[in-house]
């Protein structure tokens, strides 16, 4: 009686100890699901769903305390796949959906104040003080906040045109005959 | 006799191709004007190093590479650039593209050509001679033929495969090339040979081409020793044969996954026309400036022609005699080609065929009807595909599911499509399917980069905060420090007058930011007075003190202001 309760406690202990080893070893850093929201969010880093920046927003999504319809960048797809990922009900975007833009100095009026460079969010405008600023197209999110602190006015955006690079081949829009 | 290996599916289509071999090559007459697009081949767009007004002569580089995967392009005759901008392109979407229009003075005059001695050079110049002669693919893929020209540093290099066989139904200029070119397209294959060094070089042309074969036998014999390992191998005629993976399963019975180099299996594969351009660009100095075109469909005189890049396909098919019904033109063959919608567009490197179409040649097809899953187009695909099943999802846009069935593997033959009872116009949706599938891996790549970029910033930013702020703290330190000191020094010497703070480095900088701020004050000082109200004048006493005392405030509230913002204003 006495071996068999050692024996059972013995057991207990060694994989008590054993799942307090794993737990410590195996820990799953920061949230995966957070991780996994943001990886569907566009990260334009706009700001426009009210928070700053998209893994803010991810983090908010992922607490429940922020609705899946905020992003206006990543439009209605970006809703269905959260909601595909989160198994939540599709929602209307709560914006209009806009076609994807770049931001583009004009450069006869820029300045060089360089506050168009601290508003990026991700590092695309190159410039120095009192020189000609840039932005390099092929990074710019179309965030738009560089466009209200320029004093000056000069940041336009402009759609994306379609080239023979970026075009892509339609829908075949085919009528399908009723089967008889 | 090799030992032929078989692959699975293709079909076979009217191959409507002795119409346009019964006359023999021509050049076409110089046309009006000649749009030589910069971006002809895969990699990077080349540069136009030519302007508006700029004098050509025929076989100038006009456009530099860009980068090592990329080819230069040259102008197609002597004249006059008379524009450098978009122009619609030789493309399905109808678009435009950079393009450099050469208005020809009739002269034709070369440049000095320089031919080389390819086999005292380095293999390295080879590829860069070729690069800069626009050497590329010219069976349709265009890919910079220099850039398939080094073996893999691992895998021996087995068989070279030299395509010939010319499956595509209408097609006819490789079966002419061969014909009657044969030496300079076997010489241009031995220029690959000595690059790639390949144990045998197989030259596989389709049954139907009897006097392509012989010409091309012929041409190996009589280049005697030097050519021992070139064969040429007779190939059943079915459609798709001269895919490259189809043409090198039939010749070695090795299979090429779209994840996987050629050069990885030990084999590679090249064009006749491309062999025939890199040897007209190495032993005579030409770079690539033109190209057999047949011309064919709806027309009067059906027949190959050698044209110059750029010319007008809408003038160039006027040579052609087209019947009145004709109303548009398709580029490329029947199975894989589409309808130019702009057809001022030029003829460029990919260009190998232009089809007069008509509605009475090709009737409109009738509607769509619903998959019966009948597997005909498993059958046909001879890439052992399930077209149904890619098509099913690529019609759902669940993309995911059509790269789980192999979607990148088509090659968009259309045999498929060609044998659906339904006539779903499958190559349809797996072209969307594949261009929405990049467009995506771009944009998520884009994302990826945004958020690195974004994480940065935020990095340094913060990194930025904490350094500032113990900055802050130090110079705080200090200053209490130097009070603490002072305050010692009152109070043990207090008969000798208050020693000048000792100037050490740090606050020589104070000065000067004190300074700074002195004068910026200065100068608002000096704007309020020339922003004093005018009408004070005549104010009564009470009035003036007011305003005195107001002045006061401000004068204050100006010092305490300055002081501790030292930090911002400099
Ligand atoms: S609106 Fe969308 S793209 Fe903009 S910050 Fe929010 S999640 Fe990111
Ligand atoms: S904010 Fe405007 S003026 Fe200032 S650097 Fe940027 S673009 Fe130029
Ligand atoms: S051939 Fe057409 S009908 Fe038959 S399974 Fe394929 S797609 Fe469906
Ligand atoms: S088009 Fe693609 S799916 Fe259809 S038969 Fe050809 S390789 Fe197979």
């Amino acid at each position: 009686m006495i071996s068999a309760l050692a024996i059972m406690a013995l057991g207990a202990i060694i994989l008590g100890a054993a799942l307090g080893f794993a737990s410590i070893k195996f820990k799953v850093h920061g949230n995966p699901l957070v991780e996994k929201i943001e990886g569907l969010l566009p990260q334009t880093q706009c700001g426009q769903c009210g928070f700053p920046g998209c893994h803010p927003y991810a983090e908010a999504i992922a607490k429940g305390e922020a609705d899946i319809n905020l992003c206006p960048p990543g439009g209605e797809e970006g809703v269905r796949k959260l909601a595909d990922l989160l198994g939540r009900e599709v929602k209307a975007l709560n914006a209009e959906e806009k076609p994807k833009q770049v931001a583009v100095i004009d450069e006869n009026t820029c300045i060089g104040c360089t506050l168009c460079i601290q508003a990026c969010p991700v590092d695309a405008i190159v410039g120095a003080a009192k020189q000609l600023h840039i932005i390099i197209a092929q990074q710019c999110t179309g965030c738009e906040l560089c466009l209200p602190p320029c004093p000056v006015e000069c940041i336009a955006m402009v759609t994306i045109p379609e080239t023979v690079d970026n075009w892509k081949w339609k829908y075949p829009v085919t009528e399908i005959r009723k089967a008889a | 006799m090799l030992q032929l290996f078989k692959f699975k599916g293709g079909v076979k289509p009217a191959t409507n191709k002795v119409q346009s071999v019964t006359l023999p090559i021509a050049t076409a007459p110089l046309p009006s004007r000649l749009a030589v697009p910069l971006h002809q081949s895969i990699g990077g767009t080349p540069r136009p190093i030519v302007e508006v007004g700029d004098k050509v002569l025929k076989g100038q580089k006009i456009g530099e590479a860009d980068g090592w995967i990329s080819a230069a392009v040259h102008a197609p005759t002597s004249g006059t650039v008379i524009e450098v901008g978009l122009y619609p392109a030789a493309h399905p979407s109808g678009l435009t593209a950079a393009t450099v229009v050469i208005e020809p003075d009739g002269e034709d005059r070369w440049i000095d050509r320089q031919p080389v001695d390819y086999a005292s050079l380095e293999p390295e110049a080879v590829r860069e001679l070729l690069r800069e002669a626009g050497v590329v693919g010219l069976g349709g893929a265009v890919f910079p033929t220099h850039g398939k020209l080094t073996a893999s540093k691992t895998v021996p290099m087995e068989e070279m495969v030299i395509n010939g066989a010319e499956c595509e139904p209408y097609i006819t200029c490789d079966d002419l090339l061969m014909r009657e070119r044969a030496e300079e397209v076997v010489r241009g294959a031995g220029v690959f040979r000595d690059l790639l060094r390949p144990k045998k070089v197989l030259i596989g042309i389709e049954d139907n081409k009897p006097e392509a074969a012989a010409a091309m036998t012929a041409a190996i014999k009589a280049l005697g020793e030097a050519f021992k390992e070139f064969e040429v191998v007779v190939v059943p005629t079915r459609y798709p044969a001269g895919g490259a993976k189809q043409l090198i399963r039939v010749l070695t019975g090795k299979e090429v996954p779209a994840s996987k180099r050629s050069t990885d299996l030990g084999v590679q594969c090249f064009n006749v026309a491309t062999a025939y351009t890199a040897w007209r660009a190495l032993a005579h100095g030409e770079p690539v400036i033109s190209r057999l075109v047949t011309i064919t469909g709806n027309v009067g005189e059906p027949r190959n022609w050698e044209v110059l890049i750029g010319t007008p396909m809408d003038e160039l098919l006027r040579i052609g005699q087209p019947k009145p019904d004709t109303d548009g033109i398709i580029m490329g063959g029947p199975m894989m080609g589409f309808l130019v919608p702009d057809t001022k567009a030029p003829v460029v490197k990919a260009t190998n065929c232009l089809i007069a179409h008509s509605p009475t040649l090709f009737p409109p097809k009738p509607p769509e009807m619903p998959c019966i899953r009948c597997g005909e187009c498993a059958r046909a695909c001879p890439h052992e595909l399930q077209p149904f099943e890619m098509y099913w999802f690529s019609r759902a846009k669940n993309f995911g599911k059509t790269q789980e069935y192999a979607i990148f593997d088509c090659i968009e033959c259309g045999c498929c499509s060609f044998v659906c009872p339904s006539r779903i116009p499958l190559v349809q949706y797996f072209r969307f399917a594949k261009s929405e599938i990049w467009a995506r891996e771009r944009e998520s790549q884009a994302a990826e980069g945004a958020k690195n970029r974004f994480e940065f910033k935020q990095l340094r930013e913060e990194r930025e905060k904490a350094e500032k702020a113990e900055k802050l703290a130090k110079a705080a330190a200090a200053q209490a420090a130097k009070k603490a000191a002072e305050a010692l020094a009152a109070a043990n010497a207090p008969e000798t007058t208050v020693a000048e703070p000792a100037p050490d480095a740090p606050s020589a900088a104070d000065a000067a930011k004190r300074a700074t701020i002195e004068a910026a004050m200065e100068r608002a000082k000096a704007q309020r007075a020339a922003a004093q109200p005018k009408n004070v004048d005549h104010l009564p006493p009470a009035v003036e003190q007011e305003i005195a005392e107001i002045d006061a405030r401000q004068n204050q509230a100006v010092m305490a202001n300055a002081a501790p913002d030292g930090e911002k204003n400099s």
